[in-house]
C-alpha cells in the first residue's frame, strides 16, 4: 500500500500540450478546492465534520434552505435537514417526490461493508471508484463515499427497504460491474425504487412534521443572487403557471442529470439540465461536462419516433453471450439459423480474459464498431441496423428454461413487452444508450459552487465518479450525499446565517424575475412552424453522432457549428402554443430545450479540448495500436470546470489539478 | 395502422370538458401509446391546435406517473402501465377512448391530467418507519426472516399510479394504502407504529374522499404491479387489532 500520509503526491500537475479547442475558449486562472482537509485520507472526513461549525438547534428553524429535486439526493437531503429543525422547502417538476428518476435505478447499491469477508474494504470500494473513473475523480471525495456507504446501508434497513435477504435473514449481496467482491445490496431488479420509496417516506414524514414544506409541479427557472450569494429561486408553478419568487439562506441543487441532451437516453422524459444551467449562467463552473456514460445493454431503438431507450440490467451480461453475424448478409437471417461458425463473439475474441463482462465503456464501443462495419442486427434505423444479439440460448440448454426464467423474468418480460419477441427463443438485441453524466456542477469538497450558498449534489455535482461511474455507485452518491454529507459541510456556510434579510423588491429579485417572464414571453411570441421536440431531435442527433460513443477533432468542430446554426433558428422559428397562465408543457418544454442547446455546445467545447480518451470520452485520435483507450495523464489529468463567457463571448476553462496521494495512477487493461 | 382517438379535452380544473375526436395516421405497432400520443401532438401543433396534456416521465413503466383511462380501462387493455402499452395491443382502423382517471380523489388538472397529491397525504398521515438520520443500528442487528421481506418487497412495489381508485366504483384507494401498511407491517422495523400508523392512514384517505371498499377486485385486476387483493385483508385486520389496542 501506498504511503498514508496524505501529504506525498503521487503525480505531478498536468501540463497540457494540445490545444484543439483554441479559439473556441478563454483561460482563466486554475481553481483549488479551498475546502480540501489533508493529512491521512482516512482521517480526513472525520476530521473535517469535527473542524465544520455547528449551529445551535434554535437557531436552525431561523434558517431557510431551499433544495431543487427530490431523488436520492435531494430528497434524503430535505428529509435529513428537516429532522435536524431547519425550513426547508423541496422543489420538484414531477406531481410527487416519489416519483423522481432515481426510482428507475435497476441494479444495487454498493457498501463496503464486507458481509461476506472476501477481502472488502472502504480503501478496495475507494480503489475500485476511482480505477473505474479512470482517475478523474477527487480522491478525498471518493474516499469519503467509501466510508460513508455503509452508514447507508443501515440507513435504509432501519426505514423498511426490503433488500434481498438469505435464508438466515441476513442481508444478501451480489457482484456487479466487474469488481471481484460482493458488495452490492440490492432488491430484486428494482433497487432505485426501494431506495427512492425509502427517502420519499422519509421526506413526507418531514413534511407532517412541518420541518419541509414540498413545492411539486414547479420548475426552478432562476437562481437568485444577492451580493454574490445565492438566496433563492424563481420557479414556475406548472399546474397555473405562476412564477414565483421562493427567497433562502442556501439553495441545495439536487436537479440531476442531463442526459436527455441526447434526446433518446434512458433518462426520465422530463429530466433536464434547466436548474443547473440557470445556475452555470449566474456564475457557476460546469465541470467535465462531455464525460458521458453510455450504457452497452438496452433496447435498440426500432424506429423514428421512439421518444426513449430502455434499460436492461447489466446483470444479463453474467449468463447472455454477446455476438453478431460474421458476414454483413447474414444480418437479417433468423439468428437461430446462423451456424456457430458463422457467428463472431466479437467481445470473447478480443477480450478472452473478461469477455462479455468487460466495463460498459468498452463494451458500448465494441459494439458500435461491429454495427458501423454494417453487422448490426434488428431493423434498419437510418442507415445502419443498431443492434447486436445477447444470446441466451447457451445457458438455457445447460440449466434449464425455469433457471433463467428465475433469475431473469422481469427483465425478460419487459423485454418482450417492447419488442414483441420472445427472448427465451429468439436472442435478445441490444444497443448502447446515454445513461449518466459524470460531469456537472463544479463543487468543493463541501459540496458548495464557486458560487457562495449554492450547494449541488448527487448527478448534478461532478466529483466522484471521474470520467466514469461504475454500476451500484449512482445510488451510493445520491444517499451520501443527501443523507450525510451535505448536512454536514452546509452547517458550515450556515453558522453564518440568518444573512441579511431580502425581500421581493430588492432590485437583484426583480431582475431575476423579469427575466424569466421575458424569456417565457418570447418562447410564445416567436410564432414560427417548427415544435419543441423537433428542435430536441435534431440536436440529440448532432450529439449522439458527434459527441457520442467516440468523438473526432473534425466531427466536434462540425457540430460547433451545427449547434450554432440550431440555436438560431430555435429563436427564430420555434412554435409554442397555448398560454403561459396555465399548465402549458410545450412551454415547459421550450425553457428546457433551449438550455440543452447551449449546453449541448458547451460539451462539444469541452470534448474537443481533451485530446485523450478516458472513461466515457474516446477522442478517435488517442487510440493504442489495437484500438484502445489511450489516456494522457501528463497532459489531461485535471478537472476542466467552465465558466459562462456571456451570450456573446467564449467560456473560460479553470482547471483544477487532480494530485493522488494514497493511490497510483495506472493505465487500465482488459485484455 | 389509422385510427380514431377520442379524447377528453378540458382547459382546466373549473372549465367544462368534452370528448374531442382525432384521426392519427401511420402509426407503427412497435409505438407505446404515449409515443402514438407524441405523434398526435406533433400534428396538433402543426395545425396550431394546442397539444393534449399527459403526465408521463420515466416511459419504462416504473416512476407511476402515466394515467389514462384507455378504452375505460386504467392503462388499456393490457396489465401494465400506459408507457409500456404497445399500439400492437390495437388494429387498424380502431376508436380509441382516451379520459383522465376517474376519482373524486383525483380532481382534474387539465386534459388528461389529474391531481393525485392525496396519496402523498395519506403516505404523510403514517406510511413511514420513523427514523432519524444516522441514528440507525448495523443493518445486520434485525435479521428479518427471507419469506417476509420477500413478501414485504413485493407489495412495495407499488408505484402509485392510482390505478387502483380509478378502477374501483366506489373510487377506493385501499389497495394502494393497503400495500403500504403491509409492506411496513411485515418487517420487524416496522412494528412499533404499526396500530398509530394504519388508524392515521385510513383517516386520512376517508378525508380526501376516496370510496370505501366492498371487495369487488376491480383494483387488483387493474394493478400494473399485480398487488394482490390481500394486502386489503391485511388493512382491514391491522385497522380492527389497532381499534382493538384502544387507537
Amino acid at each position: 500500500m501506498t504511503d498514508q500520509s496524505g501529504t506525498v503526491a503521487l503525480n505531478k500537475p498536468a501540463e497540457q500540450q494540445s490545444d484543439d479547442a483554441h479559439g473556441y475558449y478563454t483561460r482563466g486562472e486554475n481553481i483549488v478546492d479551498g475546502a480540501a482537509p489533508t493529512g491521512p485520507i482516512k482521517d480526513r472526513w472525520t476530521n473535517h465534520i469535527f473542524d465544520t461549525r455547528l449551529v445551535n438547534p434554535a437557531n436552525r428553524r431561523k434558517l431557510d434552505v431551499i433544495i431543487v429535486g427530490t431523488g436520492l439526493a435531494g430528497g434524503a437531503a430535505a428529509a435529513t435537514l428537516g429532522e435536524a429543525g431547519y425550513n426547508v422547502k423541496s422543489f420538484c417538476y414531477q406531481d410527487s417526490p416519489r416519483r423522481a428518476h432515481s426510482i428507475a435505478a435497476q441494479g444495487g447499491i454498493n457498501g463496503a461493508k464486507n458481509y461476506k469477508e472476501d477481502g472488502d474494504s472502504v480503501f478496495r470500494l475507494f480503489y475500485d471508484t476511482v480505477k473505474g473513473g479512470d482517475y478523474r475523480s477527487r480522491e478525498s471525495n471518493v474516499y469519503r463515499l467509501a466510508e460513508v456507504s455503509a452508514s447507508i446501508i443501515d440507513q435504509c434497513v432501519a426505514q423498511g427497504v426490503p433488500f434481498a435477504r438469505e435464508y438466515g435473514g441476513l442481508l444478501d449481496n451480489r457482484s456487479f460491474g466487474g469488481v471481484q467482491v460482493s458488495r452490492t445490496f440490492y432488491a430484486r431488479g428494482q433497487t432505485g425504487q426501494q431506495l427512492l420509496i425509502g427517502a420519499y417516506q422519509a421526506l413526507e414524514r418531514q413534511v407532517a412534521a412541518g420541518t419541509v414544506t414540498t413545492y411539486t409541479r414547479h420548475d426552478m427557472l432562476e437562481l437568485v443572487m444577492v451580493d454574490g450569494k445565492a438566496r433563492g429561486i424563481i420557479a414556475r408553478d406548472l399546474s397555473t403557471g405562476e412564477i414565483e419568487t421562493h427567497l433562502a439562506d442556501a439553495v441545495v441543487l439536487a436537479s440531476g442529470g442531463y442526459g436527455n441532451v441526447f434526446f433518446l437516453s434512458t433518462n426520465a422524459m422530463g429530466c433536464n439540465v434547466t436548474a443547473t444551467w440557470r445556475a452555470h449562467r449566474k456564475g457557476a463552473y460546469m465541470a467535465n461536462p462531455c464525460y458521458t456514460q453510455i450504457h452497452p445493454t438496452c433496447i435498440p431503438v426500432a424506429g423514428e419516433h421512439q421518444s426513449k431507450l430502455t434499460l436492461m440490467s447489466e446483470s444479463l451480461r453474467n449468463d447472455g453471450r454477446i455476438w453478431v453475424p460474421k458476414n454483413a448478409d447474414d444480418c437479417t437471417k433468423d439468428p437461430r439459423e446462423i451456424p456457430e461458425e458463422d457467428r463472431d463473439y466479437y467481445l470473447e475474441r478480443i477480450y478472452p480474459a473478461f469477455g462479455n463482462l468487460v466495463p460498459r465503456d468498452i463494451a458500448s464501443r465494441q459494439a458500435k464498431n461491429v454495427c458501423d462495419e454494417g453487422r448490426g442486427v434488428g431493423p434498419k434505423v437510418g442507415d445502419f441496423r443498431r443492434g447486436v444479439y445477447l444470446d441466451f440460448s447457451e445457458v438455457i440448454e445447460r440449466t434449464g428454461e425455469d433457471k433463467v426464467r428465475e433469475k431473469y423474468d422481469n427483465l425478460f418480460d419487459m423485454y418482450e413487452r417492447i419488442t414483441g419477441e420472445n427472448p427465451y427463443e429468439v436472442p435478445m438485441r441490444i444497443y448502447p444508450a446515454v445513461h449518466y453524466v459524470m460531469g456537472g456542477l463544479w463543487v468543493d469538497y463541501d459540496l458548495q459552487s464557486n458560487v457562495p450558498g449554492l450547494f449541488v449534489t448527487g448527478e448534478a455535482n461532478f466529483s466522484d465518479h471521474g470520467a466514469n461511474r461504475l454500476g451500484a455507485s449512482a445510488l451510493m452518491q445520491g444517499l451520501s450525499d443527501g443523507y450525510f454529507v451535505l448536512p454536514n459541510t452546509i452547517r458550515g456556510y450556515l453558522a453564518d446565517g440568518p444573512f441579511e434579510t431580502i425581500d421581493e423588491s430588492h432590485p437583484a429579485v426583480v431582475e431575476a424575475r423579469t427575466s424569466v417572464e421575458q424569456r417565457i414571453e418570447t418562447f410564445l411570441s416567436i410564432n414560427g412552424t417548427r415544435s419543441v421536440d423537433s428542435f430536441h431531435r435534431e440536436l440529440g442527433h448532432i450529439m449522439w453522432e458527434f459527441c457520442g460513443m467516440e468523438r473526432s477533432e473534425e466531427g466536434l468542430r462540425k457540430a460547433i457549428d451545427m449547434i450554432r446554426e440550431l440555436k438560431r433558428e430555435f429563436w427564430s422559428n420555434l412554435r409554442v402554443l397555448g398560454s403561459a397562465d396555465t399548465l402549458n408543457q410545450a412551454l415547459e418544454k421550450a425553457g428546457r430545450v433551449a438550455d440543452f442547446i447551449e449546453l449541448g455546445e458547451l460539451m462539444c467545447i469541452d470534448a474537443l479540448n481533451r485530446r485523450e480518451s478516458c472513461g466515457g470520452h474516446f477522442r478517435a485520435e488517442s487510440q493504442t495500436e489495437e484500438g484502445e483507450a489511450l489516456r494522457h495523464d501528463d497532459e489531461f489529468a485535471y478537472v476542466a470546470a467552465w465558466e459562462f463567457g456571456g451570450d456573446e463571448g467564449q467560456p473560460v476553462l479553470h482547471k483544477e489539478d487532480l494530485i493522488y496521494t494514497a493511490i497510483e495512477m495506472k493505465q487500465r487493461s482488459y485484455k | 395502422m389509422n385510427l380514431t382517438l377520442k379524447i377528453w379535452r378540458q382547459a382546466g380544473a373549473t372549465a367544462k370538458g368534452a370528448m374531442h375526436t382525432y384521426e392519427v395516421d401511420e402509426i407503427s405497432e412497435d409505438m407505446s401509446f404515449l409515443e402514438m400520443l407524441d405523434v398526435l401532438n406533433e400534428q396538433l401543433n402543426e395545425q396550431g391546435e394546442e397539444p393534449v396534456a399527459f403526465d408521463h416521465d420515466c416511459r419504462e413503466g416504473i416512476c407511476g406517473s402515466c394515467d389514462l383511462m384507455i378504452n375505460g380501462r386504467p392503462h388499456g387493455p393490457e396489465v401494465t402501465t400506459t408507457c409500456q402499452l404497445h399500439m400492437r395491443s390495437f388494429k387498424d382502423g380502431d376508436t380509441i377512448h382516451v379520459e383522465p382517471w376517474r376519482a373524486e380523489g383525483f380532481p382534474v388538472v387539465k386534459d388528461l391530467i389529474v391531481d393525485r397529491s392525496a396519496f402523498d397525504r395519506i403516505i404523510q398521515a403514517g406510511g413511514y418507519i420513523s427514523v432519524n438520520t444516522g441514528a440507525a443500528p448495523d443493518a445486520h442487528a434485525t435479521p428479518v426472516p427471507r419469506e417476509d421481506a420477500m413478501k414485504a418487497f413485493n407489495v412495495a412495489t407499488c408505484i402509485g399510479c392510482g390505478a387502483c381508485v380509478a378502477a374501483c366504483p366506489n373510487g377506493s384507494a385501499s389497495l394502494f394504502m393497503g400495500a403500504k401498511i403491509t409492506h411496513l407491517g411485515r418487517l420487524p422495523q416496522g412494528q412499533p407504529e404499526r396500530d398509530s400508523r394504519v388508524v392515521s392512514m385510513v383517516a386520512q384517505h376517508d378525508a380526501e374522499g376516496f370510496g370505501g371498499c366492498t371487495n369487488i377486485g376491480e383494483c387488483t385486476s387493474a394493478c400494473p404491479k399485480e398487488i394482490p387483493l390481500d394486502v386489503i385483508s391485511q388493512l382491514n385486520k391491522d385497522l380492527r387489532t389497532a381499534i382493538r389496542h384502544g387507537h
